[in-house]
């Protein structure tokens, strides 16, 4: 550790305090810190580094050293409003310094053209309140650009045709090509679809003292133990921290962000450590807690002046919740495909990014790769076996020894639609360790969506079988009450009734507070919303640095 | 010749990372990928031996031997090593007082209700271990739920709390076969388990990775494949 890191104290009222070192915050405070501002980032997990990073399936899976805890921050769900919620866990987040960038997947697709547009295009949908985006690709283009120079992104310029213009290509060829990618571009290509080499936010070569991927083999889930998975803790917080201006400071639990009596934000409140409270004064507060806790802490910031929570005067904070729809079918092959070895995709396509509504009797659309991402584990306890596999004895070894290498999954992703009632919210009676009210899902999915997942999901069986698999099955689609991705529950928009943010993602309500993490998202993509996060948070950094250059935002 | 300088001059040595590489690994790759001054701020996957004086922390010896049998009939010693020869009973063991601590009663009622079944069917039968396998399995049918389904969440997070016994000692034999054996846990003595699956036991793989990439001439565009 240097010495020139800097250190504030809570009374010290720094430019910029940021909630929450994920995706976006780690991108916020790098930018921020660069452009010459104090900042300290409060995050509520602790500051992990490679070397407590672990193979170890159950200090990951089980006792979430890198995740959400369920015991310490216990969740309900509930269908629709009109039902009392249960408890049930109902997401995975990252809870460290890095948020879930630590652990992802790592897939980085860009948005295209129509994600920012569907609404002009397709007109009303029934049952859902998507709008258009108050940005355009364009605008957001050279942020993309950023994201994968400085965070670094694998891929290949022009492999797809579908793809939308860029402006450079990507800095680093694509990772090498698993056998399930092999099997998946030839079965595609046979059905006239156009596979491509995945994009992906893993180094293929050393860059900027990283290294290269060493295919560990233990990617989804973990953190990577030699920073070449481009989380935010390998690449944005070492830059933040070297400025001298940014303080990183773990452990620190934001429940309350304060407001003076003029309606303006004047710091985060916390507990440390030890549960002690502490206000950290700040001239303005950027909230990057991802879409889950970005509005639990605003409704949590309820006062006299906000009584429906903060930034929520016309109680759209929580709403429009996407998840991303999709499936997962599965194969088994002769072949020895050891897809356990490395990183998780290597294919993808995106021929099924705009289906026509016309034809197919739904709105939405979706990419499709072929991954292999199970631990042994957790490959052996269920998830990577056909359905009607003995689950003990002579037989069910004799599977795993089988499969194990020889498994391909075909995952889907898609389209979320928006709808009202699908969202964040408080439980009126479960508490979590602290005595602070539990977080609520509310999800229903739009009918619409769980027939593109049944779709995508049948076209994954239909590439399994021109592959030759010998075995396929799918998991079943249901409606989703289990979340990855979190979007849209502080949605930007140009019109303060019915968006929280504006495009500067300075929430309507308060002039000096920001939100930009997925909660910011107008649209869910086809899937892989993380590159558009973080494309969002370089943006959003040249805005809030030229409105604070202008004095609109401590004035 | 036995490697005696752990800090010798080769960098990778300080590695324990690297204590389990796979074959055929090359060193001008694995320096290319990674380079020395990453390996200094990185850290070492670190290997934790398994303690070698096997002691049980939680089970009485009685208990162990019942644990140890019922394990070795959800993944069976056949051609190929078991439950019992990946050290299984260990890795439960060790559980019991870490992080499957709130199991405890589970397990030993379990090992009650199974002492009650085998007693029911085969009268006069009084321990699991000693009965031959077909009747240890006509108990482990009563006691096995029905195939659940996959969802998202028990993908994600496999080993509910509030699941049936069977549930969880076989989550428990599936964990303490596969598990990383560097973890320290007991599990997967050796890496036997890996073995059975066919999985290396590296943390460091290089491509190609498998049969169909081996020879693969890397991506073209589609029309340049048109004859
Ligand atoms: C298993 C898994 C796989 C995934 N794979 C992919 C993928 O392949 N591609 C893709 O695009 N996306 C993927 N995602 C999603 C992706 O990780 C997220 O979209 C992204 O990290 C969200 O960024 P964010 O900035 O919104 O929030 P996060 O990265 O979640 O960061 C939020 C941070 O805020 C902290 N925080 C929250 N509340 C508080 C509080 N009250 N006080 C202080 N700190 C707080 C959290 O601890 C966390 O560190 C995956 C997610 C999961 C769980
Ligand atoms: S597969 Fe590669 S990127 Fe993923 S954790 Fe392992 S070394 Fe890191």
């Amino acid at each position: 550790m240097t010495d020139d890191k800097a250190r504030y104290q809570p009374s010290d009222e720094v430019d910029f305090v940021i909630i929450g070192s994920g995706a976006a915050g780690g991108i916020l405070a790098k930018e921020l810190s660069t452009n010459g501002f104090r900042v300290v980032v409060l995050e509520q997990g602790p500051y992990l580094t490679e070397s407590d990073f672990s193979h170890d399936e159950i200090k990951i899976l089980q006792e979430d050293l890198l995740t959400n805890h369920p015991k310490l921050q216990p969740n309900t769900f509930r269908k629709t409003p009109d039902e009392k919620a249960k408890p049930q866990r109902v997401l995975v987040y990252g809870r460290a310094v890095g948020g879930t960038s630590n652990h992802f997947t790592a897939n980085f697709w860009r948005f295209h053209e129509i994600d920012f547009v569907e609404r002009s295009k397709v007109g009303p949908i029934p049952g859902s309140t998507l709008v258009d985006w108050p940005i355009t690709y364009a605008d957001l283009e050279p942020y993309y650009t950023k994201v994968e120079w400085e965070v670094g992104v694998s891929g290949l310029e022009g492999a797809s045709p579908f793809d939308p213009p860029r402006s450079k290509p990507y800095p680093m060829p694509p990772l090498p090509t698993k056998s399930n990618g092999v099997l998946f571009e030839r079965a595609a290509r046979k059905l006239g679809l156009h596979p491509f080499p995945a994009p992906m936010a893993i180094l293929s070569q050393p860059r900027a003292g990283r290294s290269a991927c060493v295919n560990c083999g233990f990617c989804l889930g973990f953190g990577c133990e030699v920073k070449a998975k481009s989380s935010s803790l390998a690449s944005m917080i070492p830059l933040a921290e070297k400025t001298g201006r940014c303080e990183i400071r773990p452990n620190s639990y934001v429940h309350k962000i304060e407001i003076d009596s003029r309606g303006r934000a004047v710091g985060a409140v916390y507990f440390d450590s030890k549960k002690n409270v502490h206000l950290q004064k700040a001239k303005a507060v950027i909230v990057s807690a991802n879409g889950a806790e970005t509005p639990r802490l605003l409704l949590l910031s309820a006062s006299k002046k906000f009584p429906d929570g903060l930034a929520n005067s016309n109680g759209v904070v929580g709403r429009n919740l996407m998840l991303n729809s999709g499936g997962i079918s599965l194969g088994v092959f002769d072949e020895q495909l050891n897809d356990y070895k490395g990183f998780a995709v290597s294919r993808i396509l995106h021929d099924f990014y705009e289906l026509d509504p016309q034809k197919v009797g739904f709105y939405g659309g979706g990419g499709l790769d072929a991954r292999f991402d199970m631990t042994p584990v957790n490959f052996a306890a269920g998830a990577g076996l056909p359905p009607n596999t003995p689950r003990w004895g002579k037989k069910f070894k004799d599977a795993i020894a089988h499969n194990f290498t020889r498994t391909v999954e075909i995952f889907s992703h898609g389209t979320s639609l928006p709808k009202e009632d699908n969202s964040f919210s408080l439980d009126p009676d479960l508490k979590d360790a602290w005595g602070l009210p539990a977080l609520r899902m509310t999800y229903k999915d739009h009918p619409d969506d769980i027939k593109l997942a049944k779709w995508l999901n049948e076209y994954g069986l239909q590439i399994l079988d021109a592959a030759g698999a010998k075995q396929k099955w799918t998991y079943p689609i249901e409606e989703q009450q289990f979340a990855v991705h979190l979007l849209g529950t502080c949605r930007m928009g140009a019109d303060p009734k019915t968006s929280v943010i504006n495009s500067d993602h300075r929430t309507h309500d308060v002039k000096n507070l920001f939100l930009c993490d997925g909660s910011s998202f107008v649209t869910s993509g086809r899937g892989q919303p993380t590159l558009t996060i973080e494309a969002l948070a370089f943006r959003a950094a040249d805005r809030i640095t030229a409105l604070a250059k202008r004095g609109e935002i401590s004035a | 010749m036995p490697d005696t300088d752990r800090s010798s001059s080769n960098p990778f040595d300080r590695r324990t990372f690297l204590t389990r590489t796979a074959a055929g690994l090359s060193a001008a790759w694995l320096t290319s990928q990674w380079p020395a001054m990453v390996s200094a701020a990185t850290h070492a996957h670190s290997a934790v031996a398994n303690p070698a004086a096997a002691k049980f922390e939680f089970f009485k010896p009685e208990e162990a031997a019942e644990v140890e049998a019922i394990a070795s009939r959800i993944i069976p010693s056949d051609e190929t090593p078991g439950a019992k020869e990946a050290g299984v009973v260990y890795f439960i063991d060790r559980a019991l007082v870490t992080f499957a601590s709130d199991s405890q009663s589970a397990y030993r009622e379990g090992l009650e209700e199974i002492r009650t079944i085998l007693a029911e069917k085969f009268p006069g039968a009084t321990k699991f271990s000693s009965a031959p396998p077909e009747q240890q399995d006509a108990v482990l049918e009563a006691l096995s739920s029905d195939n659940q389904h996959m969802t998202a969440s028990r993908r994600n997070r496999p080993n509910s709390p509030s699941q049936p016994f069977f549930e969880t000692i076989r989550y428990h034999t599936i964990a303490g076969f596969l598990i990383d054996p560097d973890s320290g846990r007991r599990g997967n003595k050796d890496g036997v388990g890996w073995k059975v699956i066919g999985r290396e036991n590296s943390h460091i793989f290089q491509a190609p990775f498998g049969d169909l990439d081996k020879n693969y001439p890397g991506w073209q565009p589609v029309d340049s494949e048109k004859k």
